[in-house]
């Protein structure tokens, strides 16, 4: 590396990726833009590349997780890092105190990225404060899900060309979901139309303050749009405290070919998985291969974190050339 | 062609403003047509013809707050045998109470309840589910599955939905469903061990007490649920002064909340308690001279919307114990209108506040299509003799139970015919 990095644009001004909150339109153009490098280059047979070679990245799981932390460290060796991934489980830790030490612990080690989700919302920013390294959130409590919105957007926009003018409508359990948030924000800076579509148990107080339309009724809700995004509904949540029952559940807010009709003939249907079939999306839509692009995000989840990966680590300091007397 | 003529009849009908002499027209269960002129030249000869005698042919009575106990304990009261005292009383719709066993709490409960009603039952009968599975405060019943299936509202029936959480839960979600939540506004824990009304009667006859400020406790903190979730809120009974004003307060502000009151609360007082009278135990308690007065001229100025039976039947076996010991609850479809005309006949409730809190009030709560006089609606209706005379025997009441606070009472008025979907179901003295 020499000083010709010095002249060379900043493509991410971030130290961290703790949330969409405080990305402009240009700084997630850059990302997805990236993205669609890396999608192509996870296409080869040889997807290995060298950007983070030298690079520690640590994953540190708080909550359990398949996909996104496979995503991750799939991402972070592609580039060319040494991943290592570190699961916590939630019972044995104490919050506050604990999580300090963990952070002030591991950066000892001189990690270079840390990739963090925890079941406590800020707690990743919390953490960010602590360590010298950069901090990618893959999750913090009902906050937000950052790289989720990102890959969504990136489907989104290989499909449509575009995400500006969309009618999305976010369905579900917008109340618990940390996606939900993420996704509102990024869908509303790059210009998009977002509804969200929950019985009223299941939506934050004041969520039409964040830009959205609101909506109880799918077949209200579901009109004219261009992407429809289902979220999972937790099982402790479907007897009785938020919803009744699963099976009133899928009548009333459940994803079907009936409910989807009034939507725009070619609108995509999302999923951030894992799905409960036959409670919050019926098996055949989940399935159809002309609409869902559920795999599909699975696929952009991974070229979308090794462009966050990426970015972030370009504006790490860099190796002082040998014998400046740094 | 099925054609009946009630000629000679006063029709009274709040909610068309209706009260003139005339003739209505019944044909197919519905009424076809009505007013001062039809048959002025006279009633064609095919056609049976009744005559009124000047009576008042009013809309049939709807009484929202009907505890049977089918299924479960049909000892005490079966569907068939509370729409025989329906039909007696004038009431040609029940809605029943979800607090059977089991509990009707799930859609195939509701679909039994209305079949076992379509066989058995001589009046309309629809079920109000339950609110909570079970009853049990916790978990939310499937409110739009079973609006679906045919329930009119969702309550707990006797007990109080205590948990303000689940309340308030339950509020927002059956928002969407513009389904009507009604509560039986008591604080159970400030309640605790009360058996009459707390008070200076309560205190000579050694029983421990239930405070009127228990119910307005409750509404008071349901009210600010309904202003978080704008759902449609209706207490059940309201007994006291203090609910009155909060109610009349809430409207004024233009939440969606309404009430209802029994007829023994209009008509009774915790006096009648005095001799450990344990027909008079009820649920909330009789109160205080000055609370009747209260929820008497709250019918008068429409803060309470519909007058209730509450009728509750119990055997004697429940009833025959120390008061402390007795069960709640007594009978009242039989006793629902004579009770109500009481108030009329003493001069402190119109005529047309009274009968609109026992048909339209009810209906455009439930968003039934009866309770109003109107050409092509359905025929249920009562034949009323406002003034008759009569003596309350118990052993003539229609209901399995027998346990009414008005036994022996000297009534005046009641319902000579009752009509339901355009068939006489009860006339006096006949059948």
């Amino acid at each position: 590396m020499t000083s010709s990095d010095a002249n060379q644009t900043v493509l991410f001004p971030h130290r961290h990726l703790i949330g969409i909150e405080g990305l402009s339109q240009a700084d997630i153009t850059s990302l997805l833009d990236l993205a669609d490098g890396y999608v192509d280059q996870n296409r080869q047979i040889n997807k290995k590349g060298d950007v983070l070679r030298g690079r520690t990245q640590i994953n540190l799981f708080f909550e359990a997780s398949t996909r996104t932390q496979s995503s991750f460290e799939l991402a972070g060796k592609r580039l060319g890092a040494d991943v290592m991934n570190m699961s916590v489980s939630s019972s044995s830790i104490k919050k506050g105190e604990t999580l300090i030490d963990t952070a002030t612990t591991l950066n000892a080690m001189h990690p270079d990225l840390i990739v963090v989700r925890h079941g406590d919302s800020g707690a990743v920013e919390l953490l960010s404060q602590k360590v010298g390294c950069s901090v990618l959130n893959a999750g913090d409590g009902s906050h937000e899900h950052p790289t989720q919105a990102l890959l969504d957007a990136l489907t989104i926009r290989r499909r449509k060309g575009r995400l500006e003018g969309l009618i999305v409508a976010i369905c579900g359990d917008i109340l618990h979901s940390r996606v939900a948030r993420s996704n509102i924000l990024l869908l509303n800076i790059m210009g998009a139309r977002v509804r969200v579509i929950a019985p009223k148990t299941l939506l934050p107080i004041g969520i039409e303050r964040l830009g959205v339309e609101v909506f109880n009724d799918m077949e209200e809700g579901l009109k004219d749009v261009d992407i429809v995004m289902m979220l999972r509904l937790q099982l402790e949540r479907m007897h009785g405290s938020f919803v009744p029952s699963v099976r009133e559940y899928f009548r009333y807010f459940g994803l079907d070919y009936e409910k989807l009709k009034v939507a725009k003939p070619d609108a995509l249907i999302m999923h951030p998985g894992p799905m409960n079939r036959g409670v919050e999306i019926d098996s055949a839509v989940a399935d159809d291969i002309n609409r869902s692009v559920i795999r599909e995000q699975v696929e952009m989840g991974v070229a979308v974190r090794m462009a966050a990966l990426d970015a972030l680590a370009r504006n790490l300091p860099n190796e002082q050339p040998v014998g400046n007397g740094a | 062609m099925n054609r009946t003529a009630y000629i000679n009849a006063r029709l009274f009908d709040p909610a068309n403003g209706l009260d003139e002499t005339g003739a209505l027209l019944v044909e197919d269960g519905k009424i076809e047509d009505l007013g001062a002129s039809l048959f002025s030249d006279g009633v064609p000869q095919d056609m049976e013809t009744v005559d009124c005698g000047g009576k008042l042919l009013t809309p049939g009575l709807i009484d929202m707050r009907v505890f049977t106990g089918e299924p479960g304990t049909e000892f005490r009261e079966t569907l068939g045998s509370a729409s025989q005292s329906a039909a007696a009383g004038g009431v040609t719709t029940i809605i029943v109470m979800p607090n059977t066993d089991p509990v009707i709490d799930d859609v195939a409960l509701v679909d039994f309840v209305e079949r076992r009603a379509r066989d058995t039952a001589i009046v309309n009968v629809h079920p109000m589910a339950a609110l909570t599975r079970g009853c049990a405060g916790e978990q939310m019943t499937e409110i739009g599955l079973l609006k679906d299936a045919g329930a009119v509202a969702f309550t707990d029936g006797d007990r109080p939905l205590a948990d303000p959480l689940v309340m308030r839960r339950a509020l927002s979600y059956a928002h969407f469903f513009d389904a009507l939540i009604v509560q039986h506004a008591e604080d159970r824990a400030l309640a605790a061990g009360g058996v009459m009304n707390e008070g200076e009667l309560a205190s000579r006859l050694g029983l421990s007490g239930r405070p009127s400020a228990a119910e307005t406790i409750m509404i008071e903190r349901d009210l600010r649920l309904v202003e978080l979730t704008g759902a449609r809120y209706h207490v059940a009974q309201v007994t006291c002064k203090a609910s009155v004003d909060v109610i009349r307060r809430a409207k004024q502000n233009g939440l969606p909340v309404t009430c209802g009151v029994s007829a023994p609360h209009l008509t009774l007082n915790e006096n009648d308690v005095a001799s450990y009278r344990s027909f008079m135990k009820l649920s909330p308690p009789l109160r205080h001279e000055d609370d009747r007065l209260a929820v008497v001229e709250g019918v008068a100025d429409g803060t309470i919307d519909v007058i209730v039976s509450g009728h509750d039947p119990q055997d004697p076996e429940t009833k025959r114990l120390p008061f402390a010991q007795a069960a709640y609850g007594a009978v009242g479809l039989e006793t629902l209108l004579p009770a109500t005309l009481s108030l009329v006949h003493a001069g402190t409730l119109s005529l047309e506040r009274a009968v609109e809190a026992l048909t339209t009030g009810p209906a455009s709560l439930l968003g039934l299509k009866s309770g109003r006089l109107t050409k092509a609606g359905p025929a249920d209706l009562a034949l009323i003799d406002m003034n008759v005379p009569w003596v309350l025997n118990p052993e003539d009441l229609k209901s399995k139970s027998k346990n009414t606070p008005y036994d022996e009472r000297r009534l005046q008025g009641r319902a000579i015919r009752t009509i339901v979907g355009g068939k006489e179901v009860h006339v006096s003295g006949g059948k």
